[in-house]
């Protein structure tokens, strides 16, 4: 089992760090031709506006769809939010449109505004994620098949997941949480191995779950 | 319990940029030419290094008119430049919003003893250095992150390369030296020795560490990537070169792919000549850039 960290800029870095920590093998990705091995895919923090040029100049996208279609998790960290999702507040094209949010960038303002907060996750247990945003953006809206997973005190989304897809505002990867990675890690060995995991893919929502 | 401005988002907006390149721009334009190549981040200023290097005077921080301007024209975080000491400057480039200060070298000092005292604002700072000493005095005055300073608006890179050597090697050194070494390591290097306990232990430095002053060309992006560099500026290299907008995207590849020499090739090819560059040794002592800080 093996879970790429998109390398083409941003704090890879730090991500690869965190699945390592968690005995996962991660490598750094830069190019289509590493997309097809992998088990699991996480779009770090960085410039959304420079990792939209790089994906799309070295022809990550169609990869990364297919990958994602396969039942692979795919999970994104503030720009990575941004990348993931299907509408973006400015108007800017989509990039790997796989949740159904619509984002805002620069939700909080400029740098000076960036802060730590501890925020409720109920689905990682009791204990707080200390939540790092830094120039965050916002999910404004939720489309229908997708769980909301944590909210400021004010409500706003800032964590949700749509079946395989995961995406957060802030860093776990900056604050020692490795919750979320261990999540990304389980969905991953459960792609790598069906066995394991029959009859639980391709993750339903809590709404499609109570619906069946 | 929500705080602003903490150590770890100072910190961190510079691990965002990380892989990355930032570009000097003197108008708003340029800045959306920057932004459109790829750059994480643009530095605001009036005058790149290389034409402060040709004017000659005091070089100081920019009008704060254009660098509002800048701050509107891209949505890529925006920095700018204040003179070593001068601690207003910095506080009119907070009150302004940047999100990011640069302690300089590259504008004339304001204070031959004393640097900012950075844990004092908000807004995080970056600062030159040119050894590990000088870049642990910074951090320890609040720095967020550091970069090697090369020497601005020549287009050369063979400063660059030599401080940040420098850098890396005086970390491995600390890394191979017994606990009781490192009190006689922290005072050669005068740097505090908590700093330098936590740099031996950890083999890098507590911020991310860029590289600046030099660097006109993919190939030397990629150079100083493969030596260590977590990202890089380019001050004069792009908007002195012939084709700015096909530069700025070369070297933003040849910083994503900088150990894939074929891609370095490709993206290499054609691009019109690099800024024309001075040889260190035509620089006179006292024109030099890079002694300026303590």
């Amino acid at each position: 089992m093996k879970i790429g960290v998109l390398a083409v800029q941003g704090a890879f870095a730090e991500h690869v760090e965190v699945l390592r920590r968690i005995g996962v093998d991660a490598v750094e990705v830069r190019l289509p031709e590493q997309v097809p091995d992998l088990d699991g895919l996480i779009l770090p923090g960085g410039e959304s506006t420079t990792m939209r040029r790089l994906v799309d100049r070295w022809g990550l996208r169609q990869p990364i769809l297919d990958l994602a279609s396969r039942g692979a998790p795919v999970f994104g960290t503030c720009a990575g939010m941004i990348i993931l999702a299907r509408d973006i507040a400015d108007g800017d094209e989509p990039v790997l449109p796989l949740l159904d949010v619509t984002v805002e960038r620069n939700a909080f303002g400029r740098q000076l505004d960036s802060f730590e907060t501890e925020l409720a996750v109920p689905l990682l247990g009791d204990q707080p994620v200390h939540g790092v945003f830094i120039r965050a953006p916002v999910i404004e809206r939720v489309g229908p098949e997708v769980d909301v997973m944590a909210r400021l005190d004010d409500g706003r989304v800032v964590a949700v997941r749509e079946r395989n897809v995961i995406a957060t505002s802030f860093h776990p990867e900056l604050a020692g949480e490795t919750r979320f990675h261990r999540l990304v890690a389980t969905m991953a060995a459960e792609h790598a191995d069906p066995g394991e995991g029959v009859g639980r893919r391709p993750y339903p929502t809590r709404r499609s779950r109570q619906a069946g | 319990m929500t705080e602003t401005s903490t150590w770890a988002t100072k910190k961190g907006l510079a691990q965002m940029l990380k892989g990355g390149v930032i570009m000097d721009v003197v108008t708003p334009d340029q800045a959306k030419v920057a932004e459109e190549a790829g750059a994480v981040a643009v530095m605001a200023l009036e005058r790149v290094p290389a034409d402060i290097r040709a004017a000659g005077g005091v070089a100081r921080m920019s009008d704060p008119a254009m660098i509002a301007g800048i701050m509107d024209a891209v949505t890529i975080p925006v920095m700018a430049k204040a003179r070593i000491g001068h601690f207003v400057e910095a506080q009119v480039l907070e009150a302004l919003g940047v999100d990011y200060i640069d302690e300089s070298e590259v504008l004339t000092p304001a204070d031959e003893t004393n640097h900012i005292d950075k844990h004092a604002f908000k807004v995080p700072f970056v600062c030159g250095c040119r050894n590990l000493g000088e870049a642990l005095r910074r951090i320890n005055e609040g720095s967020a992150m550091i970069r090697t300073k090369g020497e601005a608006g020549t287009g050369n890179i063979v400063e660059a390369v030599r401080q940040l050597r420098d850098v890396l090697s005086a970390i491995r050194r600390l890394q191979s030296m017994r606990e009781d070494e490192l009190f006689v390591a922290a005072k050669e290097l005068g740097a505090p020795y908590e700093l330098v306990t936590q740099v031996a232990k950890d083999g890098k430095l507590p911020v991310v560490n860029f590289v600046a002053g030099g660097i006109s060309t993919p190939a030397d992006a990629a150079l100083v990537m493969q030596l260590g560099a977590e990202g890089v500026f380019v001050g004069s290299g792009i908007f002195k070169s012939e084709d700015p907008a096909r530069m700025a995207n070369a070297i933003v590849q040849a910083t994503t792919h900088f150990q894939d020499a074929k891609i370095i090739a490709e993206v290499s090819k054609g691009l019109g000549s690099p800024m024309r560059g001075i040889p260190i040794e035509a620089i006179p002592e006292g024109e030099r850039l890079a002694v300026r800080g303590w």
